[in-house]
């Protein structure tokens, strides 16, 4: 996908994000909450399915007899459930959807981030299959129909030598020898697997969000079960071989591939579906990236403490056994084909404390690209060169809102791959050391950092929950802290501009304490 | 912004939700042939002839082998591929030859095939050739049969009834044994 078109739909993607968190609050965003729902949903589909399946006779001579009796002798419960079956799984395919085209319009799925776009693909090969297995259960007239179009799909493949259509070729011919095939791969094979494709899935996700938030599951619950005693689930008339049917329910998230495969071929169909997956499954590839390089241990200025392990948001550091023979335990590692090179870990680390009067400051972790080293020197230069009544340091990062709109004299910006990168002692740093009157922070959207954790770390470290806490004493009069998509960038002005007139009230501040080394240097990038 | 605004939308974006999934579960509705066609589907798996001749072992040949597989008679288990039409309103719809099945090509040749025809009364004409490299082994049906809208005619081949019987309703019928059926 061009640049541009890219940036137009991630655009478009913020403005509907915009609306949800208007409705929702980022925190209940549906969007945000997109794959957590998908498995929702699915938990929905598996209790409903328990339930079904108690009534549920596996033969193809009683199958439609039995789904007819739960559905009508028991439309309250049974009836409810099979609704809430069929439904839940659509949803899922609704969300699913919104996930997959989300992660793609946002591009996290490139460099160091393949795996889990990589692993999604095969998750699409197990949640139709399943919905049209289960489909096939019913053994309806449009369970008919997808089983003769299935058979004439799967015989173009070479798995049968005898056509497995001619088993549906007479009421005479059928027999149980699919329709058992068929029931153990919806009620057992593939959910088997779809549960294990889905811990593959997120293995390199440290603390996926898995379960939405209460709110949204009980409200689309609710919904789902409002629109199942509206609109219950109903089977269409039992299979009859010696008939096509001819208006069909279709059930178009699952089933829309069947009708295409009337219009064209079976090679069409096969072609599209495997040439589709192969090009989905390559995505993260299309064109390569050149990876940014990955975060690097300091063996002396590291501790062992941990907490770059806990904020990776990628899994990428390991604790592992001290190999300097220092006192400490433990020390961190890197795995650089696992880092996003986010620098979540760098803000975490308690030696990249700027306040260290060392002329090189090290972090026990850090970045290659933008050490904190650089981006001390860089901010004490531009606060220096600053001019204007009032200097403010706005440190932003390279996802959320462009931070070029908000140049003016004394306004000094510095943009980082995360704001999770920067270490919470440099508010404190440049309030009380570097002479800035004020510091503002922005990210993307509260709920959607590009880097999954960025910016709910950020607001926990400063809200004291989360090592490394801001300290108490900074005055929180002079820091701001503005969440902002690239669409909100007019937002953030305003922000910007309200907060030079209320640091204009305030008191000046006490002259600061110079810094250890004031180099002038560029402004780090 | 105001709860109750923000409950609205909530509600809305819930209510469009289950509007969506409601729907198109089970709409717009879909029909696989027209409304005024009907279906006729062609299908069996049929064993053609042996490629070579069979031959007597001599008591000698016979004697080599092991006990357990001194069968008097060799025969190559190649099979021919077979040739099939079939003809609807006195037009050739469908002309195949097919392959048998199996690695050796030992296993019997498989035909699928379904044809979308207007509803009403057609004439149907099927041959099978199980030897494609000899005059021997042909069979020839012939039937005509009223089609509904949305009824399945199937032809298959059963060796055991003495060649392809047609199915309508489910049910077998004779054909008209040759050619009454085209007459008139
Ligand atoms: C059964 C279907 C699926 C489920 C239940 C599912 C679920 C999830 C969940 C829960 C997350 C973690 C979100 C977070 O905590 O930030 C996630 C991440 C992700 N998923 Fe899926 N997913 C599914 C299918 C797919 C598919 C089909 C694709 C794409 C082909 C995909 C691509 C991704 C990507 C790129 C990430 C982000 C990983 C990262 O942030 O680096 N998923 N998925
Ligand atoms: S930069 Fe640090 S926090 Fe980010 S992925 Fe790499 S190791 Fe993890
Ligand atoms: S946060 Fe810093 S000191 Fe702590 S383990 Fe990680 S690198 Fe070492």
């Amino acid at each position: 996908m061009s640049g541009r078109v890219r940036r137009a739909s991630e655009r478009a993607l913020a403005r509907i994000e915009s609306a949800f968190n208007a409705a929702f609050g980022n925190e209940c965003n549906p969007v945000y909450h997109s794959g957590a729902l998908t498995i929702y949903f699915f938990w929905i589909v598996l209790v409903s399915g328990i339930y079904v399946f108690i009534f549920f006779e596996t033969s193809i001579f009683g199958a439609y007899a039995s789904v007819e009796r739960l559905t009508h002798d028991q439309w309250y419960l049974g009836g409810v459930m099979r609704s809430l079956h069929r439904y839940a799984s659509d949803a899922a395919v609704i969300t699913l959807l919104v996930h997959l085209g989300r992660e793609f319009v946002k591009g996290r799925y490139r460099g160091a981030r393949w795996f889990s776009w990589f692993t999604g693909v095969p998750l699409l090969w197990m949640v139709f299959p399943l919905g049209i297995t289960g489909y096939w259960l019913v053994w309806d007239r449009l369970a008919q129909y997808i089983a003769i179009a299935t058979s004439e799909l799967l015989d173009r493949l070479p798995l049968f030598t005898e056509p497995m259509a001619r088993n549906f070729l007479l009421p005479e011919s059928l027999s149980d020898r699919f329709f058992t095939l068929m029931a153990f791969l919806h009620l057992l094979g593939i959910p088997i697997f779809l549960v294990f494709g889905i811990w593959f899935h997120l293995l390199r996700v440290s603390g996926p969000r898995v379960n939405p938030p209460r709110r949204l599951a009980l409200g689309s619950l609710g919904a789902l079960l409002l629109l199942s005693l509206l609109l219950p689930a109903e089977s269409q008339g039992p299979a009859d071989l010696t008939r096509v049917p001819q208006a069909l329910g279709l059930d178009w998230f699952y089933l829309a591939i069947y009708p295409l495969y009337d219009l064209t071929s079976a090679d069409f169909l096969w072609a599209l579906l495997a040439g589709g997956s192969l090009l989905l499954a390559l995505v993260p590839w299309l064109p390569p990236v050149k990876r940014e390089p990955a975060a690097v241990v300091d063996l002396a200025n590291c501790n062992g403490c941990g907490r770059c392990y806990a904020d990776c948001p990628f899994g990428a550091v390991t604790l592992q056994p001290r190999t300097d023979g220092r006192r400490h335990p433990l020390q961190a590692v890197v795995d650089p084909d696992l880092c996003t090179a986010c620098g979540i870990c760098a803000g975490a680390c308690p030696s990249a404390t700027p306040f260290r009067s060392v002329a090189e400051l090290v972090s026990g972790i850090d970045m290659p690209r933008l050490t904190v080293h650089r981006l001390r020197e860089a901010t004490a230069a531009a606060l220096h060169r600053a001019s204007g009544p009032l200097r403010v340091v706005v440190y932003g990062c390279a996802h959320g809102a462009d931070l070029s709109a908000l140049a003016r004299p004394g306004v000094v910006t510095q943009t980082l791959p995360c704001i999770g990168n920067l270490p919470p002692s440099f508010i404190d740093y440049v309030l009380r050391r570097a002479g800035a009157d004020g510091v503002l922070l922005t990210g993307c959207r509260l709920g959607d950092c590009y880097f999954r954790l960025g910016n709910e770390w950020v607001v926990r470290r400063l809200a004291g929950t989360r090592e490394p806490h801001l300290r108490s004493t900074v005055d929180r009069r002079r820091l701001k802290v503005v969440w902002a998509a690239p669409v909100d960038s007019g937002r953030l002005v305003a922000a910007l501009n309200e907060f030079l007139q209320q640091l204009a009230r305030l008191e000046p501040q006490r002259d600061p304490v110079p810094p250890p080394a004031r180099v002038a240097g560029e402004a780090a990038r | 912004m105001n709860t109750w605004l923000r409950r609205l939308g909530q509600a809305t974006a819930y209510l469009a939700f289950a509007a969506a999934v409601g729907w198109l579960s089970a709409r717009p509705a879909y029909a696989p042939i027209g409304p005024d066609q009907a279906l006729v589907r062609l299908s069996f798996g049929h064993y053609g002839a042996r490629l070579g001749e069979c031959r007597r072992r001599s008591a000698e040949e016979l004697s080599r082998l092991p006990p357990n597989m001194r069968a008097t008679l060799e025969c190559p288990r190649e099979r021919s591929p077979i040739r099939v039409h079939l003809e609807l309103d006195g037009r050739r719809v469908y002309e195949a030859v097919l392959d048998p099945s199996g690695l050796s090509r030992d296993g019997p040749a498989h035909v699928y095939e379904k044809f979308v025809v207007p509803a009403g009364e057609h004439r149907l004409r099927v041959f099978l050739d199980e030897d494609i490299h000899r005059p021997q082994g042909e069979y020839t049906a012939a039937a005509r049969a009223e089609l509904a809208p949305g009824e399945v005619l199937v032809i298959d081949f059963r060796p055991a009834r003495g060649g392809f019987v047609f199915y309508h309703h489910g049910k077998a019928f004779d054909g008209c044994n040759g050619t009454d059926c085209d007459r008139g």
